[in-house]
């Protein structure tokens, strides 16, 4: 029994560990592309078809290319701040309810790695650890450009964390949970929180814009002003992996928004399917389901990002600060009244 | 003052109403411009396949030119090495002997005439200069190459096919 647990947590995690690692390879040739056709070009095309094997051509490039370590590096430092970005951003994917349990020979197996009681608070505490990487590695750099870079990383996810931290306040006041588990089967069906929690989504994906440092908040790595910001002096595979820590932190992300707010693996007419496909084709459906919804979310990431110019940045302050905080404690309130008046009725 | 056309406009600054300080619409109004982009016709010409076709006036690669007989038009006067601006033309003349009359137009002939493309700026002032009409800038686009020595065109590359005309 015991054995059988360890063997199905491993194989989980290995899949999960490959999904993510796919969708944050095909993400850069994604982003490239979407790049391409919103700006009246194709984008890559010329490695297989489509361009279907241009993530394997980039991985293959970054690991041939010369490594250069800054001789007035920290070295330790150096290395540690990449290996952190991707470490963390790999790990948050734990608490993710992929879908409902699915039944193989007579066994339940959850399609979640870790059913942890807090899975929130895990997930906000493996997002804050991911600026780490980032400040230690633009430290260690000994580079303006980079230690600048560093800097805004770190304030700006310090002040958008808040307004995130506040809007969950609202969401977790109508689950009463903080199982990702419990909240993504609390929106069975179409009983998705985006309809209760309007507000509180807005600000939750500004801010995750801001988390994973996409445009239009991507100071810490912005090169007009920053050369290359916190990874200026990085080459190599260090530099790729800061930039797949990026797409991992972006599919992150939207498999956080899609579990918190459109209904993780949950989809209208689910329980029929379910019931035509048997315990194990159908919560793998909503496997499917759930990923689509990721999928869905990764775009948006790239459109905004091809469409919305950088900020400034004290507008990034002044937006953080001054607007969506009061906006974030607003909703709390609003709700608040009227899950209590909710409640008398 | 009287202005001299009418044409300026005095633009005013008016303060941001309500709806324009959501800031939020403006986004989605922008993400709809882009949106639609996705569909239209994409401008890329797919190069090494499909070549976009040149202006009647492109100076490309050179070529010297044979006249009706085949015979080389150059005579190695020099003309278009001295209005080179860049310096990129060099030359080495000879005397034409007795049987090579089917190979070159005039007594004189050019025995070595290098370009140097990474030199030559494609100004055409070689062209304008040429009183024998013997060099064009009529080719395609120089090729790239690895090595600067690659990039010196001798004869074997600059004169035109013999049996083209």
């Amino acid at each position: 029994m015991e054995l059988a647990f360890i063997i199905e947590k491993f194989a989980l995690v290995t899949v999960i560990f490959m999904i993510s690692l796919t969708v944050a390879a095909y993400s850069t040739l994604a982003e490239r592309k979407i790049a391409g056709y919103l700006q009246d070009r194709v984008g890559p095309n010329r490695a297989g078809p489509g361009g279907m094997f241009q993530p394997l051509a980039d991985g293959l490039k970054m690991f041939f290319k010369e490594e250069i370590i800054p001789t007035d590096s920290s070295k330790a430092l150096f290395i540690l701040g990449p290996s952190l970005a991707l470490l963390t951003s790999l790990i948050g994917s734990a608490v993710i309810p992929w879908g409902e349990s699915i039944q193989i020979a007579g066994r339940l197996v959850s399609l979640q790695i870790a059913d942890v009681n807090v899975g929130i608070l895990y997930i906000f505490g493996v997002v804050s650890l991911g600026v780490y990487g980032i400040m230690i590695g633009g430290w260690a750099s000994n580079n303006k450009f980079s230690l600048m870079g560093a800097i805004r990383a770190a304030s700006q996810s310090i002040s958008y964390e808040i307004p995130m931290g506040l809007s969950i306040i609202a969401l977790l006041m109508a689950t009463n949970t903080l199982s990702m588990k419990e909240i993504a089967e609390q929106q069975h069906g179409m009983n998705w929180n985006i309809f209760y929690q309007p507000l509180g989504f807005i600000i939750f994906l500004v801010c995750s814009f801001a988390e994973t440092n996409r445009t239009p908040f991507d100071l810490p790595e912005c090169e007009t002003e920053l050369v290359g910001g916190y990874h200026t002096e990085y080459s190599g595979f260090k530099m790729g992996a800061f930039m797949f820590a990026e797409y991992l932190n972006m599919f992150l992300a939207s498999a956080v928004m899609s579990t918190l707010y459109f209904g993780g693996y949950n989809y209208p007419g689910m329980d029929w399917v379910n019931s035509m496909l048997g315990p194990l084709f159908g919560p793998l459906i909503g496997m499917g389901v759930l990923l689509v919804k990721i999928f869905a979310f990764i775009f948006f990431f790239m459109w905004v990002r091809w469409t919305v110019p950088r900020f400034r940045y004290d507008q990034l302050m002044n937006l953080g600060w001054k607007v969506l905080i009061p906006l974030a404690i607003a909703n709390i309130v609003i709700t608040g009244i009227v899950i209590t008046i909710f409640d008398k009725l | 003052m009287e202005p001299l056309s009418n044409r300026k406009k005095v633009l005013e600054q008016k303060p941001m109403d309500f709806w324009e300080r959501l800031y939020l619409p403006a986004i989605f109004q922008g993400m709809g411009v882009t949106f639609r982009h996705m569909f239209k016709k994409k401008e890329t010409i797919f190069y090494p396949e499909v070549e976009r076709e040149f202006s009647e006036n492109w100076r490309g690669m050179h070529s010297l030119k044979r006249d009706e007989q085949g015979r080389e038009r150059c005579t190695a006067c020099g003309l278009c090495a001295l209005s080179c601006p860049a310096e990129a033309i060099t030359m080495i003349a000879a005397e034409r002997q007795k049987g090579e009359e089917e190979l070159y137009r005039e007594e004189k002939y050019a025995a070595v005439y290098e370009i140097n493309m990474l030199r030559c700026i494609f100004c055409g002032l070689c062209e304008e200069a040429c009183p024998k009409e013997a060099i064009y800038l009529d080719g395609p686009i120089v090729p790239a190459d690895y090595l600067r020595k690659d990039f010196i065109y001798g004869k074997d590359k600059l004169v035109e096919d013999p049996f083209k005309a």
